[in-house]
C-alpha cells in the first residue's frame, strides 16, 4: 500500500470519481413514475396468487376505470419500508393497501393523500374502524375490512370440566373456569405475548378491558390487567412459552386440543374449521364483566401522494370500485374479515351465523392509532409489549414494569 | 448499470495491471497509453464496489449524522445533527448490556466453535472407515438455511414442549425456560450459534491440517514425543496462521449475527439476548415508527468494532511476519 505513486493514487481518485457519477447518473433516471400506462396496487396479501379472486376483483376494478392495474403482494411486515422507500424514491404505487397502525406513520411521513385530496367518500364507513386513519381531523384511507381478537374455547375440554363458555362474563369467571379445565389435568389459555407489536395487539384488550387507558400505562388497571397475565403464567394457567409465541404459534398449541381457550383472531376462522375438535368462541370478557373493547386488525386502502396529480381521479374509482358494498363482501369473505360497512356486517351475518361474535366483537373495538394518539402509539406500543414481556419473564414485578414503561413512552 | 459483457471483460483486469507494471519496475512516458488501459480494466469493478460498498457505507454514515424522522426520511432536509446519534445511543440505559451481550456471545461462540472444531478436525485428519461420510454429515448445519436452523432450535428448546426440557425431564431435571427467562435466552442463543458454527472451523481447520508435512510428525515420532507434545508442539504452532484467519473471520460473522437471534428471540425477553446487531434492526425497522438515525448509528458502531479487530489481525500478522 505504501508502495503507491502518486499518479497511481490520482488515477484511483479520478476512477472512483466516475464511479460515483455514472452511479448518480443512474439512480436519477429511476425517479419516472414507473409504467406509464398501468396503475400499481402494492397490498400485504402475498397467499394471494394471480389466479385468486382478489386478483380478479383487482383486474376487473381496473378494467372498469379504464387502465390496466399491475398488483405485487408484500409480505406485510416488509411493506411498511418498502412504502416509506418508494415515498422517499418518489415512486410510490398508485393504490397502496397497507395495515391500519401504519397509516399513521405514512401520514406523518407526508405520503398519503387526505380525503379532501382524492375525493373518497368514506361516510358509509363504521366511525370506530376509521378512527385509525384519521388525524387532526383528516382521513388518509378507506378500511377495507376488520378483524379483532376474541376467545376461541374448545367445547370438549370445557365440557369435560363442566364449564359453561355462555358464563364468562368477567375475569373472575374466567379465572374460575381456568382453575376448573386445570383440576382436570387440561391447560388453561394460550396466547401471543412476543416482543413485538403482535404482542401490544393481544394484550391491549385486557388492558382497555381493566379500564386503562394508552395516555398512562403505570394507573392501577393497567397494572390489574397485567398482574391478571402474570398470575396466569405463576399458576400454570398459561404456559411460559406465551413470552416467545406469535398468534401462528399460539394457535398450534391450541390446536392440540389440551388447550381450553387461545386468544386469536378472525383470520383463524379457516383454520378453525381443520380443528379436531369442537370450538366456539365468545368475546374477551372486561375486568368488570361485558365485552372488552379489542383492538382493531385489518387493513386501509390509500391513495400515496404522486407526482402528476391527474392520477389521483383514476385512482380514486379504482379505490371507490374495491370498496364498493358488493366488492367488499366478497373481498373480506375471502380474507375471513369482518366488513368496516354496517350493512354489509348485516348481510356477513346473516349468510354466516358464526360471523354475529365477531362482528360484536369488531363493532367493540378501538383502533390502536386512534384517540388522535398517531404516530404517539408505535412508542408506547414498544413499552407496552417490553412491559408485558419483563413481567411475564419474572424480570420485574407489573407494577414495576409498567412504571418503567410509562417513562419510556413519555421520556422519548 | 454494468452491461453484462464489461464483467466478464473485467476478470482478467488484475491480471494485465500487474504484467503492464509490475511491482517495483520504475514507471516511464512511455508506458501511460498502456496504463490507462490498465485502469479501463480495473473500472468495472470500481464501480461496482463504489456503487455497492463505499455508497451505502456513505449513506450509513450520513444517516446516523442526521436526525431523521419519517417526514424527513421522505421529504427530505433532516437538519445536522453531528454526533447526536451516538450521543444518544450511547447514553440509552440499554447500551452497557447490549454491548456486554455482543461481547459474550461473540467469546463464548468463538471460544466454543473453535474449541469443538479443532477437536473434530483432529479427529477426521485420522483415517478410519466412514470418517469421509461422517464429516459430510457435521458439515449438515453449515448448508441448512439459517431460517431452518434457528426455528429448529427454537422448537427443541421451548418451555413447555420442547424436546430438550422433555429429555431433561426423563433425567428428573426440572424443565429450563430456555428461551423465555431472561437468565437463560443469551446461554440459548449462544448454544444454537456455536453449533452452526463448528463446520465453518472444521472445514478450514482441517484443510490446514492437510498442510502440515507429514515428515515432521514422523521426525517427533522418532524422537519419541507423546500425542500431547506433537499437539502443543507441531500442530499448534504450524497451525497458527490457518487459527489466526478463521478466528477473524468468525469474529467478524459473529459480531453481525442477526438472524438467528432475531428468530429465536427478539432479543427479548425484555433485551436479556439483544446484541448491538439486533438493537440496531429493532431501531431502523422493529417499530412501526422507524428510528433510522440511531438505528444506523448503532450499525456504524458494530463495523468499528469489526475493523478494529482486521486492524488487529493484521498488525498482528505484521509482526509476526518481521520475526
Amino acid at each position: 500500500m505504501t508502495g503507491l505513486s502518486r499518479r497511481r493514487r490520482l488515477a484511483a481518485v479520478a476512477v472512483l470519481a466516475l464511479a460515483a457519477a455514472a452511479g448518480g447518473a443512474c439512480s436519477s433516471s429511476s425517479d419516472q413514475p414507473a409504467d406509464g400506462g398501468a396503475y400499481l396496487v402494492w397490498d400485504p396479501y402475498p397467499q394471494f396468487a394471480d389466479d385468486s379472486e382478489w386478483v380478479a376483483l383487482l383486474k376487473k376494478c381496473g378494467t372498469s376505470a379504464g387502465v390496466t392495474v399491475k398488483r405485487t403482494g408484500y409480505d406485510t411486515t416488509d411493506l411498511t419500508n418498502k412504502a416509506l422507500l418508494a415515498a422517499q424514491q418518489g415512486n410510490s404505487p398508485d393504490v397502496l393497501i397497507v395495515d391500519n397502525p401504519v397509516i399513521s406513520t405514512l401520514a406523518e411521513a407526508g405520503a398519503l393523500t387526505t380525503t379532501d385530496d382524492n375525493k373518497l367518500d368514506v361516510s358509509a364507513m363504521a366511525a370506530n374502524l376509521l378512527g385509525a386513519g384519521q388525524r387532526d381531523g383528516k382521513t388518509y384511507g378507506v378500511p377495507i375490512g376488520a378483524n379483532t381478537l376474541a376467545l376461541y374455547y374448545n367445547k370438549d375440554v370445557l365440557t369435560a370440566a363442566g364449564v359453561d363458555p355462555a358464563g364468562i362474563r368477567d375475569w373472575a369467571s374466567l379465572n374460575s373456569a381456568l382453575g376448573k379445565v386445570e383440576a382436570k389435568g387440561k391447560k388453561g389459555i394460550t396466547f401471543s405475548a412476543i416482543g413485538t407489536e403482535e404482542g401490544s395487539f393481544q394484550f391491549l384488550p385486557w388492558f382497555w378491558g381493566s379500564g386503562a387507558q394508552l395516555t398512562s400505562l403505570d394507573s392501577p388497571q393497567a397494572v390489574s390487567a397485567l398482574t391478571l397475565w402474570t398470575d396466569w403464567l405463576k399458576q400454570g394457567h398459561a404456559p411460559n412459552s406465551v413470552i416467545n409465541n406469535t398468534q401462528t404459534t399460539s394457535w398450534q398449541e391450541f390446536a392440540t386440543g389440551d388447550y381450553a381457550f387461545a386468544e386469536n383472531g378472525t383470520w383463524q376462522l379457516a383454520n378453525a374449521e381443520k380443528l379436531g375438535f369442537p370450538y366456539g368462541t365468545i368475546a374477551i370478557p372486561a375486568s368488570a364483566g361485558g365485552p372488552a373493547p379489542a383492538p382493531t386488525g385489518g387493513e386501509f386502502v390509500s391513495i400515496p401522494v404522486q407526482r402528476s396529480t391527474g392520477r389521483y381521479a383514476t385512482s380514486q374509482k379504482l379505490v371507490t370500485c374495491l370498496t364498493s358494498a358488493d366488492n367488499l363482501l366478497a373481498t373480506d369473505t375471502t380474507l375471513s374479515y369482518v366488513a368496516p360497512v354496517a350493512a354489509v356486517q348485516e348481510r356477513q351475518a346473516s349468510t354466516d351465523p358464526k360471523l354475529k361474535v365477531w362482528v360484536e366483537a369488531v363493532r367493540a373495538a378501538k383502533g390502536r392509532t386512534g384517540d388522535n394518539l398517531g404516530t404517539k402509539y408505535p412508542k408506547i406500543s414498544e413499552a407496552l409489549w417490553t412491559a408485558v414481556q419483563a413481567a411475564l419473564s419474572g424480570g420485574k414485578s407489573p407494577g414495576e414494569a409498567l412504571a418503567a414503561a410509562q417513562a419510556a413512552a413519555t421520556n422519548k | 448499470m454494468v452491461p453484462p459483457t464489461a464483467t466478464s471483460t473485467a476478470v482478467p483486469g488484475p491480471g494485465e495491471a500487474a504484467t503492464a507494471a509490475p511491482p517495483g519496475s520504475p514507471p516511464s512516458r512511455a508506458r501511460r497509453p498502456s496504463r490507462w488501459l490498465a485502469w479501463g480494466f480495473l473500472a468495472p469493478v470500481t464501480l461496482y464496489l463504489a456503487t455497492f460498498y463505499a455508497y451505502p457505507l456513505y449513506r450509513n454514515v450520513e444517516l446516523s449524522l442526521r436526525e431523521y424522522t419519517v417526514r424527513s426520511f421522505v421529504q427530505g432536509g433532516a437538519p445536522f445533527a453531528g454526533l447526536d446519534n451516538y450521543r444518544t445511543v450511547l447514553t440509552d440505559q440499554a447500551f452497557g448490556s447490549t454491548l456486554t451481550h455482543t461481547l459474550i456471545f461473540t467469546a463464548a461462540s468463538l471460544a466454543f466453535q473453535f474449541g469443538i472444531g479443532m477437536a473434530l478436525a483432529l479427529f477426521f485428519h485420522q483415517h478410519f472407515p466412514l470418517s469421509r461420510t461422517l464429516r459430510a454429515l457435521i458439515l449438515v448445519p453449515w448448508l441448512l438455511p439459517l431460517i431452518v436452523s434457528a426455528s429448529t432450535w427454537t422448537w427443541l428448546l421451548n418451555s413447555d414442549s420442547g424436546l430438550v426440557n422433555a429429555a431433561l425431564g426423563v433425567l428428573g431435571v426440572d424443565p429450563v425456560n430456555w428461551l423465555t427467562s431472561p437468565g437463560w435466552s443469551i446461554t440459548s442463543v449462544i448454544i444454537a450459534n456455536i453449533w452452526i458454527g463448528i463446520p465453518f472451523n472444521l472445514v478450514i481447520l482441517h484443510s490446514g491440517l492437510q498442510s502440515i508435512p507429514a515428515e515432521v510428525y514422523e521426525a517427533s515420532a522418532l524422537d519419541g514425543a507423546t500425542g500431547w507434545q506433537r499437539f502443543w508442539s507441531i500442530t499448534f504452532p504450524l497451525l497458527r496462521p490457518v487459527s489466526a484467519i478463521t478466528l477473524l473471520l468468525g469474529l467478524i460473522y459473529t459480531l453481525k449475527v442477526f438472524d438467528i437471534i432475531w428468530i429465536m428471540t427478539k432479543g427479548g425477553p425484555t433485551n436479556s439476548s439483544a446484541t448491538l446487531a439486533t438493537w440496531s434492526y429493532r431501531l431502523g425497522f422493529g417499530n412501526l415508527l422507524p428510528e433510522f438515525g440511531p438505528g444506523a448509528a448503532v450499525g456504524n458502531l458494530l463495523i468499528v468494532l469489526a475493523l478494529i479487530a482486521g486492524l488487529g489481525y493484521i498488525r498482528i500478522e505484521r509482526r509476526q511476519q518481521l520475526r
